[in-house]
């Protein structure tokens, strides 16, 4: 399990470089890149803060991860989950950041 | 790398190492009155550090209605088979339910029902949206007005004195540089300590784990260097987990009652007994007997149930929900496969940390412990982890008056103090600006890092020998890892990210042996799997004591400690000399 950083959307604002947990990414002629893919913990902390939906996270082999990709998006209290799957299908699933979890 | 490091040089009354959740709230604490500076010195950025970068799914340890904090202790004191500190578990206990009422307050959201009351899950829960938790608790810290907050800043080092600490030094993660930090008073809330042992996937997702990969341990390395009392690291702590992703297992057996079935179809969960401990053993022992795999029963729930498992896994452990989606079936479909993690040194679950008092001062006078760091009081998740730094920043902030009492009147011997300082923090850089002068070897940084936790989980009881071991593996693995330290020492460093690194393994290596010397000094098995040595199986009374140690010229020295019980709290004090005393009794 990893991230990917979609290096033509990224705008190079280091948001996701100060909020990493693991100090796992850095700026690389002006891009975030990820220093070493399997340093990282999958706490998405990096989806939340990036403002342009520049990265993704993925789950390696060994964990079942077949190509999907799982992104977020903020809209007021709502947060957007969505999984893409290779042959482009997509699903999502949306939270609201003000309801309590049921279980 | 020809220049040495810049060196940045800062004072402060208070430092706080580690902005994670106790430290985060040790540091509001301190702010409610003003009366002294702070410093937050936290290796990432507070905002999403520690243990709830990617959320928390319940509160669970709360006092629920007709419930007494005793009720709490006592459930911790069962199922850590009796090796707890009542004193420190009460404290925490009293406090539980006022640092969630302060969380609730600055924007965390709790369940409530139609009277107002929180919503309980369990005899000790309550059910929030715990997705934010992290950057709440950032918020409240950053805020104060006397607080300062240095990320990207990991602390290696303290600066202890005739069992003073007048210190710590660090050094920036990204920048060039060393930080010579001087303080009155310390806090470590660095959390707890994973990546000693293999983990449960070594491949491409070697750090999806239970805890976080990034607390390496580095307060309870420094606080062993420096000599302060440690305790019960022999109780490491092994998660129930759902199989690969890791993810908590808490959210499914407690929130649609779905319960412990293996391969064959029976459920096998009271088997072992209900013990945290019990869980995980009966698991393995199920899986090495041949009746594997071991599942969350889970395919009698309904799809509106499984949607909202969905959503409660993508508030705390996305994986999971990613897991489910991607391979087109869920918890509804497919029972949960389950395994134990490799084991992990946690004083939040379990009971390993610093020896402390009830005020959570450490056996090191001006040093105070909170949180995982801390030992003696396991069962403490979030809110116990946030009633710590409450204790410790109020115990600080009376240590931090009566010192300045006492300066007044004495005044003297500043000059020496000064001078040792200066030196001590000199050699702890010369130590960083070695690394970048090593030569370059075959030996690389991941490959140290796999020898050390492959000897772990081999010799010390890891995944790989179903967290069994005896005296002469135990041995073994003391032998190899002596053999790994000159391997280690001789890694290069070639930027700041580099010497991070070398250092996680350093501070896992020294907690390694100590765990390890804990491990042997146990001579029986009080609970399964955390700590199971075959050459002893069974509890033994005479082991109804805290396994304690303190690193002294150069060896780990074990001290056997009576049980502390609710009514007779610890308490530490310091003599003319700086020579510990509890409870008024000299050591």
């Amino acid at each position: 399990m990893s991230i990917a950083i979609n290096q033509s959307k990224c705008v190079g604002c280091k948001r996701c470089v100060e909020a990493c947990p693991g100090n796992l990414i850095k700026i690389q002629d002006g891009k975030a890149v990820i220093r070493r893919e399997k340093d990282c913990w999958g706490c998405t902390s990096c989806l939340k803060e990036c403002r342009v939906s520049a990265i993704s996270y993925f789950l390696g082999a060994d964990m079942g991860g077949r190509g999907s990709v799982l992104s977020v998006q903020e809209k007021g209290n709502e947060r957007i989950w969505t999984v893409e799957s290779p042959d482009g299908n997509r699903k999502s699933i949306v939270i609201n950041t003000k309801e309590s979890n049921k279980y | 790398m020809d220049n040495g490091l810049q060196v940045k040089t800062l004072q402060t009354d208070v430092l706080i190492i580690g902005g994670g959740t106790a430290g985060c709230y040790a540091a509001y604490v301190l702010g409610q009155n003003q009366n002294h500076q702070v410093m937050i010195a936290e290796k990432a950025n507070i905002k999403r550090s520690g243990c709830l970068a990617a959320g928390v799914n319940a509160i669970n340890a709360y006092i629920t209605q007709g419930r007494v904090p005793m009720d709490y202790v006592n459930y911790a004191k069962q199922d850590a088979k009796g090796i707890v500190r009542e004193d420190l578990l009460l404290s925490m206990a009293e406090g539980l339910n006022e640092v969630t009422k302060v969380l609730e307050d600055n924007g965390l959201v709790i369940l409530k029902d139609d009277q107002g009351n929180y919503v309980t899950r369990g005899n000790r829960n309550i059910k929030i949206n715990g997705e934010n938790i992290k950057p709440i608790l950032a918020e409240m810290a950053a805020q104060q007005g006397n607080v300062t907050v240095l990320n990207h800043v990991n602390i290696t080092d303290y600066i202890v004195e005739n069992n003073q600490i007048l210190g710590a030094v660090g050094f920036s993660v990204d920048e060039r540089e060393a930080y010579v930090i001087r303080a009155k008073a310390v806090l470590v809330a660095t959390g707890g300590a994973a990546g000693l042992y293999r983990p449960n996937n070594p491949g491409f997702s070697r750090h999806k784990m239970w805890y976080p990969p990034f607390n390496t341990g580095a307060g309870y390395a420094m606080g062993i260097r420096s000599g302060a009392e440690m305790t019960t690291f022999e109780m490491r702590f092994i998660a129930l987990r759902c199989k690969d992703t890791i993810a908590p297992t808490g959210t499914i057996a407690q929130g649609v009652q779905a319960k412990q079935m293996n391969g064959a179809g029976e459920i096998y969960e009271k088997k072992y007994g209900i013990a945290t401990c019990e869980r995980v053993y009966g698991t393995t022992k199920e899986k090495q007997e041949g009746r594997g795999p071991c599942y969350l029963k889970t395919d009698e729930i309904t799809r509106e149930q499984e949607e909202d498992l969905y959503k409660a896994y993508l508030n705390m452990a996305p994986a999971q929900t990613l897991r489910w989606l991607e391979n087109g079936s869920g918890p509804a479909t497919e029972n949960v496969e389950i395994e134990g993690t490799e084991p992990y040194i946690v004083g939040g679950h379990t009971a390993s940390g610093y020896w402390i008092d009830n005020h959570r001062a450490t056996t090191i006078k001006g040093l105070y412990a909170a949180g995982d760091v801390a030992g003696g009081a396991p069962q403490k998740y979030v809110t116990g982890a946030l009633v710590e730094g409450k204790i410790a920043g109020e115990s600080i902030q009376h240590f931090l008056q009566t010192q300045e009492r006492e300066l007044c009147s004495q005044g003297s011997g500043q000059e020496d103090l000064e001078q040792i300082f200066t030196e001590q923090a000199r050699q702890y850089i010369d130590e960083y600006e070695k690394f970048f002068h090593n030569s370059t070897s075959f030996i690389t940084i991941e490959q140290a890092e796999e020898t050390m936790q492959g000897i772990m989980d081999t010799y010390a009881g890891g995944i790989g020998s179903n967290y069994q071991f005896n005296e002469t593996e135990l041995k073994l693995a003391k032998e190899k890892l002596k053999n790994l330290i000159p391997v280690v020492e001789g890694l290069q460093a070639g930027d700041m990210d580099e010497l991070l690194q070398i250092y996680e393994i350093r501070e896992r290596l020294t907690v390694c042996f100590s765990v390890i010397e804990h491990l042997m000094a146990r001579k029986e098995t009080r609970w399964h799997s955390f700590a199971e040595n075959m050459d002893y199986p069974k509890e033994s009374e005479d082991f109804k004591k805290y396994v304690n140690s303190c690193y002294k010229n150069g060896e780990i020295q074990i001290l056997l400690r009576e049980l502390v019980d609710a009514d007779h709290s610890l308490e530490f004090s310091f003599d003319g000399d700086n020579k510990l005393k509890i409870g008024g009794v000299a050591q």
